[in-house]
């Protein structure tokens, strides 16, 4: 065989040409290209332009337009954070076996990821008080959909309309529009008082065709929300599903989503494990244990083996589209299991102290930071009277976006939200980077 | 080399199991936040607390319970199994592909410039006019797919008429599950005596009522539709869409396309045909494809270049929205687009016939019986006599992971065998050997396999019956 870089066809298809003669006699075929079945009416004989590059070319041409991405500091959230990743996880996860292996259908060879996996469903259940949690979907959008879609299948909830916080997410928005659009459930806003659920208003939206009051603790906006008990008596006694999104950071800290009287939790646990990766996540979903059964995605649990041995597998399965099909509870096979291998693996590493540690200093930072601008003249911070985690919104007598433009330039990203308020989120940056934002905005605003 | 000698991989007689982190430790700590209300936080966290190097140590024991692609042939019917190049990931792991999407698109000129290129990629492979990367996964970019259908007969005033999607009753349990979430009721067309569509069931199933035909070309017995033409212009003529699966685009590459077949949406597995890894179960990329007229319902967004070479995210005109929260697995997409570099044209070609070929030379060499063909790039043979699980059980004692087994069900038995373009002669001779070595086990042998993985047979039922799901749940944690 000649040297990777120089062989026509594919470098990662090892035949010699003796081989594939020999190959090609034990068929009994003279040519490759007799094997093919292929109408000549729809056969493609034109080429795609893809010109091949060898490993060197190609790393160096991905690495120069990656290049073309400006080199900022990221104080960017809504939704997807830049939390600093420990090197175990990286090299660990990069192990073959966890990134190369398939679903685990053949559990007796497939024992270690499984367990990971049941791993990492545990720690869920501990952080949420919920007691199923599945091991991962796409991402918090597509978690909410589920949830929605979830709650219409439970059998204590009636109605048709899920309420969700005005505030939220576009993008979650959206997804949610999408899973709700073939069941025909409606998708309505209740209002926000500053920054979290206007209970009162929300109460007099809530009716017994309300499927699902859906609210988040930290919201979008990061304020925390102090009143998810009450949201949480509120579905019940309109025979309504309570969700609440979270993420597993706050949940090592907040009340737990059991105690407030939450039936679903989501959220995005890549969090943990995932760096900043353009919105890819890590769809968290847990529910109670009563309804397990309509559960979305895969789960894995507990048997034994015929000699009596502890073992996993994937459990529940006549759930899933590859057995119930159009009657199973979600369309969903491929998930983000290795992310959620690295979440797991990233919680390990941190043990609960440094889970609480970190959380709390998701607390103490921004309110620090939202301290030290609204020093500044032309700037007030925090804009909502509320506990912040991560993040907060921020006001200047400026145009924001032409105050997020200015930034930009110095080097720092943030959000601007409309014509006079941005939003900053902090979480394992550098003190020396905080500092240098803050000197950013007093040069934009003055 | 003797086929026992590669199963060493899993099974160390000294030590069978790994205890669960809970096992090794944990630790409760208090909580309480400064200027939070105690309202608002839990009185206590309890979690497993270990050092670096046991984490470290206790996850590579894992691994080593996980038989990967390296660890042996993975020839799972379907799944496309191929190897997964180093180099891209090196790439997913560059910093400077470490960027929020909230970043105004000047300021990531560089991944949407990677996304451009990577959707007309995708385009020219599959023969279709636009491409949006958003699904992030396959069964995603169905439902992306179907809701695309939906919108488009929407705008012609049929929504409330064209309830119907067709789907053959071999095909991907997603693809049944998918139309449904869209909302549309199911219909199942049989295949006939060569595995095929059947026209006559096909033509019986269409009508005014019909939105879509979701099809897979080669189809999951591993043969090619031969009637597509006739397929597209009969579902075309009624009125429907004609939807590509992915899943199996591997045997097709360079060499036909399903835009040219007559397909208006295909969606992608980036994780099958375009080697990014499987992950023991995801992240995948499911990017959906479709021809001119669909092209303004495609998911929000699709990346376009200005005249001065300035790339933007746009959202279609009449977009059906998103799918996913933001832009889709990005960091998968990446290596996608690599691998497609690296091979080019050439590579592609070759990576078809050469997964054409393993096929083909495996199936001769199987002493099972494969009731369709000819095979192009997968086969299902049937294990009749004996039980697919079991034999898939046994096959693991000789170091080869089991086909698919028992789907699609038009074969009894089914052991559906894709071996990819990445097995050299020597390793599909090694996993002929494993098949017809488990042929020749009798009813008692079979039953007691596997004997070498680190756990036996595995009493599924049992665990379905009493869910344990949590170590919380396991009531006398072993330590």
């Amino acid at each position: 065989m000649s040297s990777p870089d120089t062989e026509d066809g594919s470098p990662y298809a090892p035949h010699t040409e003796a081989e594939t003669e020999a190959m090609l006699d034990a068929i009994g075929a003279s040519d490759v290209e007799e094997l093919f079945d292929i109408p000549s009416a729809v056969a493609f004989d034109d080429t795609f332009d893809i010109p091949a590059r060898s490993e060197a070319e190609i790393t160096h041409e991905v690495r120069s337009i990656l290049d073309r991405n400006a080199s900022v500091t990221c104080l960017l959230g809504r939704g997807h954070y830049d939390h600093f990743i420990p090197a175990i996880v990286d090299h660990i996860a990069d192990r073959s076996e966890f990134l190369t292996s398939y679903t685990q259908y053949q559990p007796e060879a497939s024992q270690g990821y499984l367990q990971a996996l049941f791993e990492y469903q545990s720690l869920l259940v501990e952080l949420t008080g919920l007691g199923v949690a599945n091991c991962s979907l796409y991402d918090a959008a597509s978690a909410l959909g589920e949830a929605a879609t979830f709650a219409a299948r439970l059998r204590h909830t009636d109605g048709n309309r899920v309420l969700v916080p005005e505030l939220l997410h576009p993008g979650r928005r959206s997804t949610l529009e999408n899973y709700c659009a073939g069941p025909g459930i409606e998708v309505a806003t209740y209002p926000s008082d500053d920054g979290t659920a206007d209970v009162d208003a929300l109460e007099a939206l809530v009716d017994d065709d309300t499927l699902m009051i859906y609210a988040e603790s930290p919201t979008i906006r990061g304020t925390l929300e102090p009143a998810s008990r009450a949201l949480g008596e509120l579905a019940d006694d309109h025979d309504a599903a309570f969700c609440l999104g979270s993420d597993p950071y706050a949940l090592s800290i907040l009340e737990t989503p059991h105690e407030v009287g939450a039936d679903i939790v989501v959220g995005d646990a890549g969090v943990l494990g995932l760096p900043t990766s353009f919105g890819m996540g890590l769809g968290l979903f847990a529910t109670r244990e009563e309804y397990v059964r309509q559960t979305p995605g895969r789960l894995v649990g507990v048997s034994e083996d015929l000699e009596g041995t502890r073992a996993f597998s994937l459990t529940l399965v006549t759930r899933e589209q590859h057995i119930r099909r159009e009657r199973a509870t979600s369309n969903i096979c491929t998930n983000q299991a290795w992310v959620a291998l690295r979440a797991a693996m990233h919680a390990a590493w941190l043990g609960p102290t440094g889970l609480v540690d970190a959380a709390t200093s998701y607390v103490e930072r921004p309110r620090e930071l939202a301290e030290r601008l609204d020093a500044i003249d032309g700037v007030s911070a925090p804009v909502h009277d509320r506990a912040h985690f991560r993040e907060f919104t921020w006001r200047v007598d400026d145009d924001a976006s032409k105050v997020a433009n200015a930034l930009l330039e110095h080097g720092y990203a943030v959000h601007a939200l409309d014509d006079d308020t941005l939003q900053v989120c902090v979480t394992d940056q550098p003190n020396a980077a905080i500092d240098g934002f803050v000197h950013a905005v007093e040069e934009v605003i003055t | 080399m003797k086929i026992h000698e590669q199963a060493r991989w899993y099974r160390r007689d000294d030590d069978l199991t790994e205890p669960l982190l809970v096992e090794k430790d944990s630790t409760t700590v208090d909580v309480s936040v400064d200027g939070l209300d105690d309202s608002l936080t839990r009185d206590e966290l309890t979690l497993p607390n270990i050092a670096e190097p046991e984490v470290a140590a206790h996850y590579t024991r894992l691994s080593q319970m996980t038989f990967g692609i390296e660890s042996g042939p993975y020839p799972l019917g379907s799944c496309t199994m191929k190897y997964n190049p180093k180099f891209t990931e090196r790439l997913a792991a560059d910093p400077g592909a470490h960027v929020h999407p909230d970043l105004p698109d000047e300021a990531c000129q560089g991944i949407l410039e990677i996304m451009y290129h990577l959707q007309r990629y995708l385009a020219r492979i599959c023969g279709m006019d636009r491409v949006s990367l958003q699904p992030p996964a396959g069964a995603a970019g169905e439902f992306a797919g179907i809701l695309i259908c939906r919108a488009f007969h929407a705008d012609n005033g049929e929504d409330g008429q064209r309830t119907e999607v067709i789907v053959p009753a071999s095909a991907h349990g997603t693809n049944f599950a998918s139309a449904a979430m869209g909302g549309y009721e199911v219909v199942t067309v049989p295949s006939n005596e060569e595995g095929r569509v059947d026209l006559e069931a096909l033509e019986a199933a269409l009508g005014p009522e019909t939105a879509a035909l979701m099809l897979t070309n080669p189809n999951t017995l591993g043969v090619i539709e031969r009637d597509i033409e006739e397929i597209a212009s009969l579902v075309h003529e009624a009125g429907g869409l004609l939807y590509y699966d992915g899943a199996n685009l591997n045997a097709l590459l360079g060499r036909a396309r399903p835009g040219d077949m007559g397909f208006d949406i295909t969606h992608y597995n980036v994780h099958k045909t375009f080697a990014t890894p499987h992950g023991g179960g995801g992240p995948g990329a499911g990017p959906v494809g479709v021809t001119d007229r669909l092209a303004d319902y495609l998911p929000d967004p699709v990346v376009t270049v200005d005249d001065d070479e300035t790339y933007r995210r746009v959202t279609p005109e009449r977009s059906i929205g998103k799918v996913h929260g933001f832009e889709g697995n990005w960091l998968v997409l990446l290596k996608a687009f690599a691998y497609i570099a690296r091979l080019g044209d050439d590579g592609l070609l070759d990576a078809s016939a050469k997964a054409v070929l393993n096929a083909n030379y495996l199936a001769e060499r199987v002493g099972y019986p494969i009731p369709y063909g000819p095979v192009q790039h997968e086969f299902v043979a049937s294990a009749s006599g004996q039980d697919a699980g079991e034999v898939a059980r046994a096959m693991l004692d000789y170091g080869v992971h089991p086909p698919t087994t028992k789907w699609p069900e038009l074969v009894d038995e089914a052991l559906m065998t894709e071996p990819t373009e990445v097995e050299t002669k020597e390793s599909l001779d090694h996993l002929a050997d494993a098949f017809n070595a488990v042929r020749d086990l009798d009813d008692d042998e079979l039953a007691e396999r596997p004997k070498r993985t680190s756990v036996r047979k595995i009493d599924q039922v049992a665990a379905a019956r009493s869910p344990v799901l949590n170590w919380q749940s396991i009531e006398t944690p072993k330590s």
